[in-house]
C-alpha cells in the first residue's frame, strides 16, 4: 500500500473524532441550526409547537422546496435562475386553463395540465440554458429577461385574468392529508428533494453539476462538452418551476399571472441557507430542505412571537446573510480539520 | 555560424569585475550588496550585487526562471528583499508597496499592461494625481498634460481615447509617457518588445535614446539578443538567481553572451532510459496554423518516444499543444492518429482519439481542487464505472485505488480533496486521471513546474514507464537540463513556429538556446 502507513489506536480515533466533528460542521451544520430554531420557538411561542402549526408550516413550505430543488442545480453549476417565479406564473395560468376548459373531461385534463405545466416550464429552463451557453451571456441577465418575457406571457394567455374554477377532485387532492400529519403537497415536496437527491448523488449527470460548478474549464479540457450539462441544469430547474405550479395549483387553486412574484428570491435564499455556495460546485439538496425549512419555521415562528409584519424581513433578511457569514467560517474549519 | 560557439568551458567562466561606464562620470544610481529572495522550495536570488550607473542602458538577460522578474519586482516593491542592501539615488532603499518605488522615481513597464481599460489616456496617464479644481476634477487641465506627455513619445492618438481602443505597442508607449511624467529617474522595462512590430520597435529605441540624454537610468529586459545592441552600454546576465557576469556590450559577441546564460550542468542525465522500443507513428501535426497569420506548425511523435519540446515562454509552444488537443480553435492544419487523419475541433474530440493535455496550470485547468482525488481521477472517463448513467460507487473506487497505488499518490484517503496535496501529487492526479482514460499521447505542458526535486524524478520515472507501455510522450519545458535529460530528441519553438528540432546523438545547449533565440541559422541536425 503506498497510502499513508497504518496510523497507531490513538491516532486513529483522533482520526474518528474529527471525522465525527467533520461530519456535525460539514453535513448537519444547518440541520442543527434548524433544530435549535425549532426549539426555541417551542419554548418562547405557545401555538408553535401544535400540531395544527406544524401542518401549515408544511404545507407552507412545499412550493418554494420544489422551486429551490431545482434552484438548487443551477446554482451548483455555478449559475442563478431569476426567472422561476414568472415562469411559475406562466404555468399556472396554463394549467388552470386546461383544467377549466370545459371540452376536456377532467380524468384527461388534470394530467394534460401536468403535463402543460412540466413541459412549459422545462422550455423556458431549456431555452435560458441555450441562450447562457450559446451567445455566453451570464445567467443573471437571461434569466432576468427570461422573467419578464414569461410574465408577459402569463398575461397575454390568461388575458390579465384570475383563472378559477378548477375541478373539485383536483382541490380536494390539493386539501388532502396522508396520515393526519402530511399534507398531499408537502409529499410532493419532498418527492422531488428525494429524485434531486438521488441524481446529484449517484448519476453520472450529478457528477457532472458538482464537477462543473467546482472547474469548468478542467471539466472541457477531460474531454466534455460542459454546456450541454449546464443546459440540463436550466431545463431541470424550469422543470420544477412547472411542478411548482402544479403545487401551486393545488395550494390556492387559482391560476394567476401575477401568482409567484418574488417567489425566486425565497428560493435562491433557501438555497443559500441550505450551504450551497453560489459560485458552485458545493452544497447539497437535502440542504437547500432545511434551508427552505429554517425561512419558513423563521417567518411562522416570528409572527407568533408577535413581531409584527414589517419587521419580519428584517430579521429574515440578517439571517439570510449571516447564514452565508457562519458558512464561511465552517469551510475555514474543515480545511483546517483536512490539513492536520 | 554555430561552430563559433565554444561548447563546454562555461562553468570557467570568470566573474569580471563591474567596469565603470563612459559617460557616466556622475556615479552610480543603484547598488545592490548581496540582495537574496527566497521562495517556498526555491531560491530565487541569491548574492546579487549590481551597480547601474546614472544614465545607461542597462540589459538584463538571463533564461526563463534564471530571477529576471524577481529582481524587477524587488525593485518595484512588489517584493521584499530577504537580504542585502540596495541603495538608490545615494540613499537606501527598501521598498515596501509599489508607491514607495514611484515615490522614489523608480517606475515599472510590466510585460502585462495594467491599465484601466475603461478610462481615457489621459485619466490613466494622470490616474496618480489627477489636477483637480474645487475638488473636481479639471478635465481641460488633464487633457493638455497628456497631450504634452503624449507628444514626447510621439504618440498621436487623443488624450480622450479609451485605453481599450489602443493596440498593444500603443498601450506600451502610454505605459512609458506614465512613467515620463512622474520625473522618473529610472525606468525599467520588462521585455518591451515581445509583442511589437519592427517598426514599433525602431520608435519604441528612438524614445529610448531621447531619454538617456535626459539622463533617465533604463533597465531593459529583452530576449532578442540582436536588438539589445541598438540601446544598451552594458548587460548583466542572470544565472539560477545568481549574477554571471556584467559586461560592455561593445565588443562582445552574442555567442558569449549565450554561453554566460547557458553553462548549467546537465543534472538529470540519468533519467534517460535506455532500450525502450520506439515503434509506429503515433500523432502527426502537419501545417498546423492557429490564425490565418500565423505560421505552419508540423510535428510528430512515435510510441515509446519522449519528445521534448523548447522554446521561450511566448514562442508558441502551449499555443500550439493546446490548439493540437482542440482547447483553443486553430485555423488550417491535419492531425493524424496512429496514421489516419482525425478531425480535432474540440477536447472532447481530442479525448476520443486518444490524446490528453497536462496543462501548464494544473491547479486552475487540470484539477477540480475541491472535489475528492477518486473524482478528479475518473472524471475522463465515468462511463467506465457507471451503468445506465447511474455511478458504480465500489467499482469507482476500485479502479480510482488502483491508479492511486500504481502511481504512488500519497494520500491519507482516497476521498481527501486535492486542494491540499503537494504539486508532485497533484500532477500524479492529473496523469492518474489520462491512464483511467487510456490516453495514446501524452501532451505534457511544463509537467514539473513547482514540484519539488524529488517528486520530478518519480514524474520522469513514470512517464518513462508510461512511454516503454507503447505511449507518445511530448514534454514541453523551459527547463532545458531537464529536457536533455530526458528526450529522444527535441524540437524548438521560436515566435510560433518550429526553428529547428535536434537528435539526441547532437543534443547541446548552446545549439538548442542559440535555436530558441531564434540567432543562428542551424543547418538541420540529421
Amino acid at each position: 500500500m503506498s497510502q499513508a502507513t497504518e496510523p497507531d489506536p490513538a491516532e486513529r480515533s483522533g482520526q474518528r473524532w474529527s471525522r465525527v466533528l467533520q461530519f456535525l460542521v460539514r453535513d448537519a451544520g444547518v440541520a442543527l441550526a434548524l433544530v435549535l430554531i425549532v426549539i426555541f420557538f417551542a419554548f418562547t411561542a405557545p401555538y408553535f409547537a401544535t400540531s395544527e402549526n406544524i401542518l401549515k408550516i408544511f404545507v407552507q413550505i412545499a412550493i418554494n422546496t420544489v422551486l429551490a430543488s431545482g434552484m438548487t442545480f443551477v446554482i451548483l453549476t455555478g449559475g442563478i435562475d431569476l426567472s422561476v417565479g414568472s415562469v411559475l406564473a406562466l404555468c399556472t395560468v396554463i394549467g388552470a386553463l386546461i383544467m377549466t376548459n370545459p371540452d376536456i373531461p377532467v380524468a384527461i385534463s388534470i394530467p394534460l395540465a401536468l403535463l402543460g405545466c412540466m413541459g412549459t416550464g422545462a422550455a423556458c429552463g431549456a431555452l435560458n440554458g441555450f441562450v447562457c451557453e450559446r451567445w455566453k451571456v451570464p445567467s443573471f441577465i437571461v434569466t432576468l429577461g427570461m422573467l419578464n418575457v414569461a410574465s408577459g406571457a402569463a398575461r397575454v394567455v390568461s388575458n390579465n385574468a384570475t383563472i378559477t374554477g378548477l375541478p373539485q377532485s383536483f382541490v380536494d387532492f390539493g386539501n388532502a392529508i396522508v396520515g393526519g400529519v402530511l399534507p398531499s403537497i408537502f409529499l410532493i415536496a419532498v418527492g422531488v428533494i428525494a429524485v434531486g437527491w438521488f441524481i446529484l448523488r449517484f448519476t453520472v449527470f450529478g457528477r457532472f453539476i458538482f464537477a462543473i460548478g467546482t472547474n469548468e474549464e478542467a471539466v472541457r479540457l477531460s474531454g466534455h462538452a460542459p454546456r450541454n450539462y449546464k443546459i440540463a441544469a436550466f431545463t431541470i430547474s424550469g422543470l420544477t418551476a412547472g411542478t411548482a405550479a402544479m403545487v401551486y395549483l393545488l395550494r390556492l387553486n387559482v391560476g394567476s399571472p401575477i401568482a409567484g412574484a418574488g417567489y425566486e428570491l425565497n428560493a435562491i435564499a433557501a438555497v443559500i441557507i441550505g450551504g450551497t455556495s453560489l459560485s458552485g460546485g458545493k452544497g447539497s439538496i437535502i440542504g437547500t430542505l432545511v434551508g427552505a425549512c429554517i425561512l419558513q419555521v423563521l417567518s411562522t415562528g416570528l409572527q407568533l412571537f408577535g413581531i409584527g409584519d414589517n419587521f419580519k424581513p428584517i430579521v429574515i433578511g440578517a439571517v439570510i446573510v449571516l447564514a452565508v457569514i457562519l458558512d464561511s467560517y465552517r469551510d475555514r474549519f474543515l480545511r483546517t480539520l483536512e490539513t492536520r | 555560424m554555430a561552430s563559433s560557439i565554444d561548447p563546454g568551458g562555461t562553468e570557467a567562466l570568470p566573474r569580471v569585475p563591474i567596469e565603470p561606464v563612459p559617460g557616466a562620470a556622475d556615479g552610480t544610481i543603484l547598488r545592490l550588496r548581496g540582495v537574496g529572495k527566497r521562495f517556498p522550495g526555491v531560491q530565487a536570488l541569491q548574492d546579487v550585487s549590481l551597480e547601474i550607473a546614472r544614465g545607461e542602458a542597462h540589459v538584463l538577460l538571463g533564461e526563463n526562471g534564471a530571477g529576471k522578474s524577481t529582481l524587477i519586482n524587488l525593485l518595484a516593491g512588489i517584493y521584499i528583499a530577504d537580504e542585502g542592501e540596495i541603495t538608490f539615488d545615494g540613499r537606501p532603499y527598501r521598498p515596501r508597496t509599489p508607491l514607495d518605488a514611484y515615490r522614489a522615481g523608480i517606475r515599472v513597464v510590466h510585460q502585462e499592461l495594467n491599465m484601466l481599460s475603461y478610462l481615457t489616456v489621459a485619466e490613466n496617464l494622470l490616474f496618480e494625481s489627477l489636477p483637480q479644481r474645487h475638488g473636481l476634477v479639471n478635465y481641460p487641465e488633464m487633457n493638455r498634460r497628456a497631450a504634452d506627455l503624449l507628444s514626447q513619445v510621439g504618440l498621436e492618438i487623443s488624450p480622450t481615447t479609451p485605453v481599450e481602443r489602443l493596440g498593444v505597442a500603443q498601450t506600451q508607449l502610454v505605459e512609458i509617457a506614465k512613467a515620463l511624467c512622474y520625473d522618473s529617474k529610472l525606468l525599467i522595462l520588462d521585455e518591451p518588445t515581445a509583442t511589437l512590430t519592427s517598426k514599433e520597435i525602431e520608435r519604441l529605441f528612438g524614445i529610448l535614446r531621447q531619454l538617456k540624454e535626459k539622463t533617465v537610468t533604463i533597465i531593459y529586459i529583452s530576449h532578442r539578443l540582436h536588438e539589445i545592441y541598438e540601446v544598451g552600454d552594458r548587460v548583466t546576465v542572470l544565472r539560477d538567481g545568481q549574477v554571471v557576469a556584467t559586461r560592455p556590450l561593445a565588443g562582445l559577441a552574442i555567442a558569449d553572451i549565450v554561453r554566460m546564460m547557458v553553462g548549467r550542468s546537465i543534472k538529470a542525465e540519468h533519467t534517460f532510459r535506455e532500450g525502450v522500443q520506439v515503434g509506429d507513428e503515433v500523432l502527426r501535426v502537419e501545417g498546423l496554423r492557429r490564425t490565418a497569420s500565423m505560421p505552419e506548425v508540423s510535428f510528430n511523435v512515435r510510441r515509446g518516444e519522449i519528445v521534448g519540446v523548447a522554446g521561450l515562454v511566448g514562442s508558441g509552444r502551449t499555443e500550439a499543444m493546446r490548439a493540437v488537443f482542440g482547447a483553443d480553435p486553430s485555423f488550417a492544419g491535419s492531425i493524424f492518429v496512429d496514421g489516419a487523419l482525425v478531425k480535432i475541433a474540440s477536447p472532447r474530440d481530442a479525448v476520443r482519439h486518444g490524446l490528453s493535455l497536462l496543462t501548464e496550470d494544473r491547479k486552475n485547468q487540470g484539477l477540480m481542487l475541491g472535489l475528492s482525488c477518486v473524482e478528479n481521477i475518473t472524471i475522463t472517463d465515468l462511463a467506465k464505472v457507471s451503468h445506465l448513467g447511474l455511478l458504480h460507487a465500489a467499482a469507482e473506487k476500485s479502479a480510482a485505488s488502483a491508479l492511486i497505488d500504481e502511481l504512488h499518490i500519497k494520500t491519507p484517503s482516497i476521498y481527501q480533496t486535492v486542494r491540499n496535496f503537494s504539486g508532485g501529487n497533484q500532477q500524479k492526479v492529473v496523469i492518474a486521471k489520462w491512464l483511467f482514460r487510456g490516453a495514446k499521447v501524452l501532451i505534457c505542458d511544463e509537467p514539473t513546474r513547482g514540484i519539488d526535486v524529488g517528486a520530478k524524478e518519480e514524474i520522469y520515472e513514470l512517464l518513462w514507464d508510461l512511454a516503454a507501455a507503447g505511449r507518445g510522450i511530448i514534454f514541453v519545458s523551459s527547463d532545458l537540463p531537464e529536457l536533455l535529460g530526458i528526450c529522444h530528441r527535441i524540437i524548438v519553438f521560436a515566435h510560433g513556429r518550429v526553428v529547428g528540432e535536434v537528435k539526441r546523438a547532437d543534443f547541446d545547449q548552446h545549439r538548442i538556446l542559440a535555436l530558441a533565440y531564434e540567432e543562428y541559422d542551424l543547418e538541420p541536425s540529421n
